[in-house]
This record gives structure tokens, sequence and C-alpha cells, in this order.
């Protein structure tokens, strides 16, 4: 530190404190509010004003592909035919099944492979690393290319499966029939996001401290009771915290399934965002969609709320 | 939602037989799960035949014409017309010939790949920028609402794209930004710019504040503080942090499907698409594949440290 800056400094502190601020320049409040700033706006004209404009068209009959046609107040009309309207529902009965499959899976396999990885075997950060390789990945181009691994009669998963169970590889179609296909995305979901649930359990299990076990030790509890008394439980908020975080992205889940099946056959895999896109950018019923965003937005906000609740609760416990 | 972690562990030690099994276990779920990739890397090496043939060819020639097709795009001509050619100089055009073939230019590959660069890195200067602006007025300053503020900036990321992409769709096209690579750095520094500052705002609260005092008793101003004390020393946690949302961004398709189709569409959107005679050129489509993700393998290993922290937005660190 120079001399200079080292004098200004004492100057500084022998001042008066509203000098002091001049000359030490902007003020903290002045700071916080310029280095905040650039975010609010940027989340202001990308996030709220579209989100507000969305609630607006919502109450309208708009449709984006026709901008000069004559456009209409129509209540909550569009609200309560999105609600009312069956092929809603069985896209969210899709979603539901697909949320329900993948979070047990993931959850299951997830917590067992950072169970697994606990035991600090030789080589396990090499292999830790390979497994988490697929959750990095764009999940369109996995979408695109496990397209081609489930190719009926040729894709290497047939292969694998008829190698294994030594059911014929052209007796099925993953993507193809209406009973496997919702399964095809399961599977693709799970095969991804598994390393997800398991690298957070995996902090969960390294988190609860030593003593805890000795101590267990001490009082003679069997490995078995030792699990389920102390090994679950503390990891618990852990498991809660990567269900939240995989609920919320498989709710919105679109851009994999919309490669891989593109909601077929017929509806079969027809998820929440892949109806809303249908209705939005190929139908171009813009009110009606806006209405159903604003109806998934708020399922899915109102959700985690209740469940952050329901994390902190467990967490206090 | 913080969960604090002890690093204390390894005294109730795992018996040496145990220790096998897992690792046993935990070696064939990784082979199993690097099967899909290892698959797709070897499929851009095949010719289209081998590509579908069955039962599938783990064995087979090498051939170049995956890369090619991948790169070149190319049109069909008479056996005649291709003998009264000049001979073939290049690999890709000795391929192409194989087929009666010849190289009519290069394909859009390259310049979506530049698209998905720029985009990428454009968007990550950004959201980092303000990402560590805020994150440092929010772990230091008294900001009014701060809770409400960050809950409002990590709600933000809980938006399904398709909601968010049907009035910016509209607003774009009002604006003139619809298929520009503006448009889209915009669009995905807003959507990375949560991540940044719930992120940074981990790596900035754990720098102590006494390192600014001191500097601010020696006579920097704030500002000077936070240039030459707090961004040195959050170093790790901003290359951390641009890393996650350059991944984010080069990954990204939702939006980058609706809202771009030409001058600004990035490589997710495009690679899908490549087509060859009498459907998808799976060797091509590999080739792209392959290309794509080599970037994030080695992302991937570089960012294994704070890898837990970036996906959970800072609430689990290691």
């Amino acid at each position: 530190m120079s001399i200079p800056s080292k004098l200004a400094g004492r100057a500084a502190q022998a001042t008066p404190p509203v000098l002091a601020t001049r000359m030490r320049g902007l003020s903290d409040r002045t700071i916080a509010w310029a280095f905040v700033g650039p975010t609010m706006l940027l989340l202001l004209a990308i996030n709220i004003f579209p989100l507000i404009w969305t609630i607006k068209l919502s109450f309208t009959n708009y449709r984006a592909n026709r901008p000069n046609a004559n456009v209409l107040d129509v209540g909550i009309d569009n609200y309560v035919s999105v609600l009312t309207d069956p092929d809603i529902w069985i896209a969210m009965q899709a979603t539901a099944h697909f949320l329900f499959w993948t979070i047990l899976l993931q959850t299951l396999i997830g917590f067992t492979l950072a169970w697994l990885v606990d035991r600090k075997f030789r080589g396990h950060g090499f292999w830790t690393t390979m497994i988490l390789i697929p959750m990095m990945l764009s999940p369109a181009v996995v979408g695109n290319f496990w397209a081609f691994l489930y190719q009926p009669q040729t894709g290497l998963f047939n292969y694998a499966v008829s190698f294994l169970t030594g059911v014929p590889a052209s007796s099925f179609e993953m993507i193809g029939s209406v009973r496997l296909a919702p399964w095809s995305i399961i599977i693709v979901d799970t095969w991804m996001w598994t390393p997800y649930v398991m690298l957070i359990c995996l902090a969960g299990l390294r988190s609860i401290p030593d003593y805890i076990y000795e101590a267990a030790e001490v009082d003679r509890a069997s490995t078995w009771r030792q699990f389920w008394s102390i090994t679950l439980p503390m990891v618990l908020p852990f498991i809660m915290l990567a269900v939240l975080f995989r609920g919320i992205e498989n709710f919105k889940m679109f851009d994999m399934v919309n490669l891989l099946t593109s909601g077929g056959p017929g509806s079969a895999t027809e998820l929440a965002s892949i109806t809303l896109k249908r209705e939005a950018f190929e139908k171009w019923r813009t009110g009606y969609s806006s209405a159903f965003a604003i109806i998934l937005f708020v399922a899915v906000f109102g959700l985690a709320n209740i469940y952050v609740k329901a994390l902190n609760h467990v967490k206090n416990r | 939602m913080q969960l604090g972690i002890s690093t204390a562990h390894s005294v109730v030690e795992p018996s040496a037989q145990s220790r096998w099994i897992a690792g046993v276990l935990v070696a064939l779920y990784a082979l199993i799960t690097i099967v899909p990739l290892a698959w797709i890397v070897l499929t851009g090496f095949k010719t289209p035949p081998d590509s579908i043939s069955y039962p599938p060819k783990i064995l087979f020639t090498p051939s170049a014409e995956g890369y090619c097709n991948l790169f070149t795009t190319r049109s069909r001509q008479t056996p005649e017309y291709i003998a009264a050619l000049p001979p073939a100089t290049e690999t890709c055009d000795k391929v192409a010939r194989n087929a009666n073939m010849v190289v009519a230019g290069p394909s859009n590959f390259v310049p979506r790949f530049v698209n998905s660069l720029i985009i990428a890195f454009g968007s990550t200067v950004l959201s980092v920028g303000f990402g560590v602006m805020a994150a440092y007025a929010f772990s230091r300053f008294k900001v009014p609402l701060k809770d409400d503020l960050l809950f409002f900036i990590l709600s933000t990321r809980m938006m399904p794209p398709i909601a968010v992409a049907i009035p910016i769709y509209l607003m774009y096209r009002e604006l003139g930004l619809s298929d520009t690579r503006l448009g889209m750095i915009l669009l995905y520094s807003a959507v990375n710019v949560s991540l940044a500052v719930w992120l940074l705002k981990g790596f900035i609260d754990e720098i102590p504040r006494e390192y600014e005092e001191a500097a601010m008793v020696d006579g920097y101003t704030r500002l000077q503080a936070f240039r030459k004390v707090v961004l040195p020393q959050a170093t790790t946690g901003i290359v951390a942090t641009a890393i996650f949302c350059l991944i984010f961004a080069w990954n990204e398709y939702a939006f980058a499907v609706l809202l771009t189709s030409g001058a600004a569409q990035t490589a997710p959107p495009f690679i899908p698409i490549i087509i060859g005679e009498g459907g998808q050129d799976w060797p091509a489509v590999a080739a792209g594949t392959t290309l794509f993700l080599i970037p994030i393998l080695v992302f991937t290993i570089l960012l294994r440290k704070h890898l837990l922290r970036g996906i959970t937005f800072g609430a689990v660190r290691k």
C-alpha cells in the first residue's frame, strides 16, 4: 500500500462522517442500488414484463399468427376451458405418471449409489465422475440420441434387452407403442438424472458425524438399526431437497421428451409442456395457452412453496 | 435452505469386503451408464448402413462419412458427370463420389456451432457480471426486502420455458429481436442471472468482511475494495459460476427451437434435423453430437469439486 493512500485513510478516519463518505466515493446505499439494479432490470424486462403480458393475454382470444385480427376480451373463459378440457387432464395425468416414477426410481437408485460410493473404495472419485457425466449433457441432444438407441428392430436398447432376457428384439417398440412409450421417457430421465440425486445424497451421508455411529456402536445398535435410526433420518432433508429440484424440473420437462417422442404415440407421452407448446406454437391459440401457462406456473410455484415449508419442518425437527 | 456439512468422517470404517463389493457395483453402474455415450461416439465413425445393422456392430471399418456429411452438403450426380471430374483430392470428396455424389458446399453446422459459442459466452459474461454485483450487494449491504428479492430472483427460474416463450416471442417480434444473437444473449442472461446471484452470494459470503474493511481503513473506497480485494478472492467461485452458466446456455433447447430458425440458431435445435437421403443421417447426427458434447465433458471434469453447489443453487456445499 502506498503512503499517500494510507494518509488518505487516516484523513478519512479523522474527518466527520458526512465528509468521510464524500471523500471515500459513493455511499454504501448508492452502491447497493447500483449493484442490484442491473439484475433487477434484466429480470423485469425478460421475466416480469412478459409474465404480466401473459396474464393480460390469458383474458383475450388473441392469436399470435393473426396479429391484425380483432382481439376480444373473453374474461375467464380461457381458464374455464383449460380446466374443463379433457386433453389437458390427460396431459396432467401423463405428467404425474412421469413425475412419480422418475422421482421414485432416481431416489432409490441414487441413494443406493451414494451409499455404496460412501464406502470410499479405491478409485471412487474416478467412477463417481463418470457416473455424473449424463446429467451435464444437453437434454435435447440426449433425447435425440436415445431415439437412435430405441430404434425399432435395430436399436442398441432392443438388442440389449433381447440379449439379456431372450425376448426377440423385433417384438417390441419402445417409442412406437402406447404402452411402452411412457416408460421410454422415464428410463432416459432416470439415466440422466440419477447422478444428481446421488450427488446430493452423498453430501447428506458425508454430513453425518462419525461420533453418532460410534455412540450407536457403544450401545450395540445393529447395522440395520443404525441405518433406520441414524442414516436415513439424517439424509432425509437432502433427499427431499433433491426431490424438490427434480420435481420442479420434471414438471417443466420439455426438451428431452420433445425430441424423443414429441408427445406420441397419440398423446401417450404428452406432458404439460408439450401440450402447451402445441397449443401456443402449432395451433397458435395464444390466449388459451397463456391461461394454461399461468395455471402451470401457479401450480409449480404453489407446490414448491408447500414443499419448502415441509422441508424446513423436517429440518427443524 | 442452507444445509451445513461437516467434513469429519472416517472412524467407523467399512470392512474391506464391503468396500470391494461396493466398488464393483458402482463401477458396473458407471460402465452401463457410459455405454449409450460410447455408442454415439462410435456411431459417428460408421457408414449409414453400419449404423443401423442388426445385430449392432461393435467392430466395423471406420469411415469419415459421418463427419463429412456433418460438415458438407452434397448433391447426387450421374456416374458420367463424376467420371468427367478431375480426381478427388480431399477425403470428403472421395467419400461423396463413392456414393455417386459431389460436395456442393459447407453445411450449416459450423455457423450453428459458432452461434452457440457466441450466445453462450455473451450471456455468461452478462449474467456473471450482473450476478457478481448483485451478489456482493446482497452479501454485504442491508438491501430492503433482501429475502423477498432473493426468493423472487430464484422463482424466475421456476417458470416453464414454454410459458415464458409465449410473451417473449411476441415481444421479440415487436422489437425486431426474433432470431438474433442479441435476443438470445439477453434471454439466456435473464435465465442464468438467478443461478449466478445465488451461487456467487454463497461464495462471497465465505470471504471474510475484515479483508475489505482493512482495505477501506487503508484508504480504499468501497468500490476499490470490491475490485481489488473481493473480486480476486472470489475468482474460483466466479469461474465455477461462469462454467455453470456456459453449460446451461450451451445445452438450452426450448427457447432456441421456438425463437430462432436461421441466423441465430444454435447447435441443439440444429443437430436433430440433420437429414440424409431416406431419413435421419445417424452417423452425421452422432458426429455432431460428439463434437457438441466434448466441451461439456471437459467442463464437467474441471467442475467436479463445485458440481454439488452449482446444481443445488448453492443450497448444499461441500
